[in-house]
């Protein structure tokens, strides 16, 4: 009979146990109320995020007649973005880049900082998860009641609750669902097209897709959205350094950790598992800073309580720095380092970014002028000895007003211009009407005398003038001609 | 299956058992919801190929049991869109230039057809954008040899140049040199004449010779003053622009043995919507009238 050791025995049980151990259970994660200040800290950014997200598509805004009358509205259709007085247009979209960068940046510089503020507390999965836990623990009971339950077998009670938390849960992720759509079409439109079923095949589309993702990740996919699905959790490591402030067991004061009454050399951790139980992704933050965690603090809540019945220090789970805590074990106390270069590099850049951007808006053009050159014929002789180039001329009238604009080319005295197809007579200023909101296509040929032309091509500026406000806008474009023309 | 599965010393992590060259694989296992979706995509995967065309045996591929080709899906929407085109070639074939021009919507249908059937058509002669080539008019120029408004661009298209249409457009330069009406010396002469006066290229030759011999021969066709004629298809010589180039030699080779540009009928070929909408986008390649 063959000896095995002990651990070898321990782990031939784990596997048995575990089934084919290449593929893992799902540990359901029951956490528990808690109360304390990071948990109304988060209360108050859910409450903050979700009326925003619910509301805002029904804030009016008035932008006279014929506009959309809603503040926020990304109008694909029309290609059209509207944030209370400020237009979009799908050239603009650039912004939208500039936007993401600065919040990329922005995350970055937290992160250095703080760890994962955003996943603890703004991230959806996060807000939408603890919304429907809330939704759960109230209908269904605390930790304890649910894990009862889900452990008897089923009976009326247990069935009439699963239903009604699953009723509210595909409430919440329609509204949720309905809300999205409401930011792309005009919102009472279409809730009222919505209930009288004609709204747009994408619209019920689009709902019914938002609601089975808010059901499925809020309510069932929960942590393992964290764990399993987002990139970010992967990468955040290179954000983080030893100076960072991230959820913190203070090992050095907690262990060794004894349960029941006081003894000598004991660690202040009475080994509850109040921080485990609390935990919204099930881990034991006394094993240390962990891919799953989320920094939410929950579990600094849960402990800081425990402590306070216990008549000993709180904070024994706490916000601190590596580096700090390294000091702290050797007895030293280590100032905060809040300036490192990581983090003066980020905060730069988010400020160079933050001007670039805010100069960029306040400098936004609402007229927008694009010449392009004929490619073939590159140009056109014609009987008088003239040379003729041809130019597609598109003229973008970002205002709410119908303008004219005269046009006019620099650098070419004499040049006559003609709109191909309109009014045959050459002139040396074209007057071009443009439409409110839109962007006009012109095809414009300008003639050269030979007297001004040189030799091969020459640079000329287009300027366009609004009439009535006198805005003007130049493009730089060429004159193309042989060698050796003209003089 | 796994020979020996230990704890990893430094992660405290299970080991697969699998070890290559001392190295070991430690396990993390998969969440199992994650292997059911896989199942799932399988599962998808197979439900795919029995509805949609999948699997190709020897002559041909099974279709599956919608039915569906990409090849049906485009002639449906290339049909589509041909009936959509047919309603405005209609409209373009039947209404009047100027009708179609106060409508700009048909204008930007009638161009665009235009832009396409002139590049599949025209541009080998009369390359992109009508820029033209000796020997080929540059319809961008305004040089016309026939005529450029509307309905002259269209008669030209439509008939064509020199060919066996009996409403084709035709003249025929005589053949000075090559039938001996004019000696060497003489078309030396007249070509001088030509150049100096019309091509402004002016020397100190006497041209009267040549002034004289034109006036006999060319004038009755081309003008007194080099003005062409287009009933006749005679180009106009006080120009810039010349059909078979800007040099004192081509006019030599013209008056000796003239060349005769041909152009096919396109009204066999094209349907008069089409025609239309070509004659519409030459003419405003800038050198309509």
């Amino acid at each position: 009979m063959s000896r095995i050791s002990k651990e070898d025995r321990r782990l031939q049980i784990e596997h048995e146990a575990a089934g084919n151990h290449l593929f893992a259970n799902r540990l359901r994660v029951y956490p528990k109320t808690v109360h304390g200040p990071f948990r109304r800290v988060k209360w108050a950014i859910l409450i903050i995020c979700l009326t925003i997200y619910y509301l805002l598509p029904w804030l009016r805004w008035n932008r006279g007649p014929g506009h959309p009358t809603q503040a926020v509205l990304l109008d694909v259709w029309h290609e059209r973005f509207y944030f209370f007085d400020l237009e979009l247009w799908p050239q603009d979209i650039w912004l939208l880049a500039g936007l993401l960068i600065l919040g990329a940046v922005a995350l970055f510089l937290v992160t250095s900082l703080f760890g994962r503020l955003w996943c603890g507390y703004t991230c959806p999965q996060t807000v939408w998860t603890d919304l429907f836990m809330w939704v759960e623990r109230w209908v269904e009971g605390d930790r304890n009641e649910r894990m009862q339950r889900d452990a008897q077998p089923l009976n009326a009670d247990t069935i009439w609750k699963k239903v009604l938390k699953h009723t509210i849960w595909l409430g919440i992720a329609f509204w949720t669902g309905g809300a999205w759509i409401m930011y792309y079409v005009d919102a009472p439109t279409v809730t009222v097209e919505f209930w009288t079923l004609s709204a747009s095949t994408q619209v019920y589309f689009f709902t019914a897709l938002f609601t089975a993702t808010t059901y499925v990740l809020a309510g069932w996919a929960r942590e393992q959205v964290c764990t399993y699905m987002c990139p970010w959790p992967r990468f955040q490591s290179a954000m983080l350094d030893d100076q960072s402030f991230t959820v913190t067991y203070q090992a050095w004061r907690g262990e060794p950790r004894t349960r029941g009454k006081a003894r000598d050399g004991a660690g202040d951790c009475i080994d509850c598992g109040a921080c485990v139980t609390a935990c919204p992704t099930g881990i034991d933050i006394r094993d240390g800073i962990q891919l799953e965690c989320i920094n939410c603090g929950l579990c600094v809540d849960a402990c800081n309580h425990v402590m306070e019945r216990t008549k000993r220090d709180k904070w024994l789970i706490t916000w601190d720095t590596e580096s700090r805590q390294n000091a702290k074990k050797a007895g030293r106390n280590e100032p905060i380092r809040i300036f490192r270069p990581r983090t003066i590099i980020y905060l730069s850049v988010l400020v160079v970014a933050m001007i670039g951007m805010t100069t960029a808006l306040l400098t936004r053009s609402t007229l927008g002028l694009s010449v392009q050159r004929d490619r073939a014929p590159v140009f056109v002789p014609l009987a008088d000895g003239s040379l003729r180039n041809g130019y597609t001329v598109k003229i973008a009238n970002k205002t709410q007003v119908h303008a004219n604009f005269e046009l006019t080319v620099d650098g070419l005295p004499g040049a006559t211009l003609v709109v191909a197809e309109g009014d045959p007579k050459p002139q040396p200023v074209l007057h071009l009407p443009s439409t409110a909101d839109q962007v006009d296509t012109f095809r414009v040929l300008v003639t050269g005398r030979p007297a001004s032309l040189t030799n091969g091509s020459q640079p000329i500026d287009f300027v366009l003038r609004d009439t009535t406000s006198g805005h003007q806008t130049i493009y730089h474009s060429t004159f193309m001609g042989p060698q050796g023309y003209g003089k | 299956m796994p020979t020996k599965i230990e704890k990893d010393a430094i992660s405290g992590q299970d080991t697969t058992g699998h070890e290559w060259d001392g190295l070991k694989e430690l396990n993390t296992p998969l969440p199992k919801w994650w292997v059911y979706v896989f199942f799932a995509c399988i599962a998808w995967a197979a439900g795919l190929c029995v509805l949609y065309p999948s699997i190709p045996y020897g002559p041909g591929y099974f279709h599956g049991l919608l039915g569906y080709s990409s090849r049906k899906t485009v002639d449906a929407e290339v049909g589509k869109l041909v009936d959509q085109r047919k309603n405005s070639m209609d409209k373009i074939a039947t209404m009047s230039f100027d009708a179609i021009k106060a409508d700009p919507a048909l204008m930007e249908v009638a161009l665009t057809s235009g832009r396409i059937t002139f590049a599949e058509n025209c541009q080998p002669c009369h390359g992109a954008g009508g820029g033209g080539s000796p020997g080929y008019p540059a319809l961008a120029a305004g040089a016309w040899i026939w005529g450029g408004t509307l309905a002259d661009i269209q008669q030209t298209i439509t008939h064509g140049i020199r060919n066996a249409d009996p409403n084709a457009r035709n003249s025929a330069m005589p053949r000075f040199g090559a039938d001996g009406t004019l000696k060497p010396a003489e078309i030396e002469a007249v070509a001088d004449y030509v150049w100096a006066t019309f091509y402004g290229h002016a020397d100190d030759k006497n041209l009267s010779a040549g002034a004289k011999i034109f006036a006999d021969n060319c004038a009755a066709c081309h003008g007194d003053q080099g003005q062409g004629n287009r009933e006749m298809g005679a180009p106009k010589l006080a120009s810039k622009v010349h059909l078979y180039g800007n040099t004192r030699e081509t006019i030599v080779n013209q008056v000796t043995l003239p060349r005769q540009g041909v152009m096919p009928n396109w009204g066999t070929r094209l349907d008069t919507g089409t025609i239309k909408a070509v004659t519409l986008y030459v003419h405003s390649l800038g050198g309509g009238e």
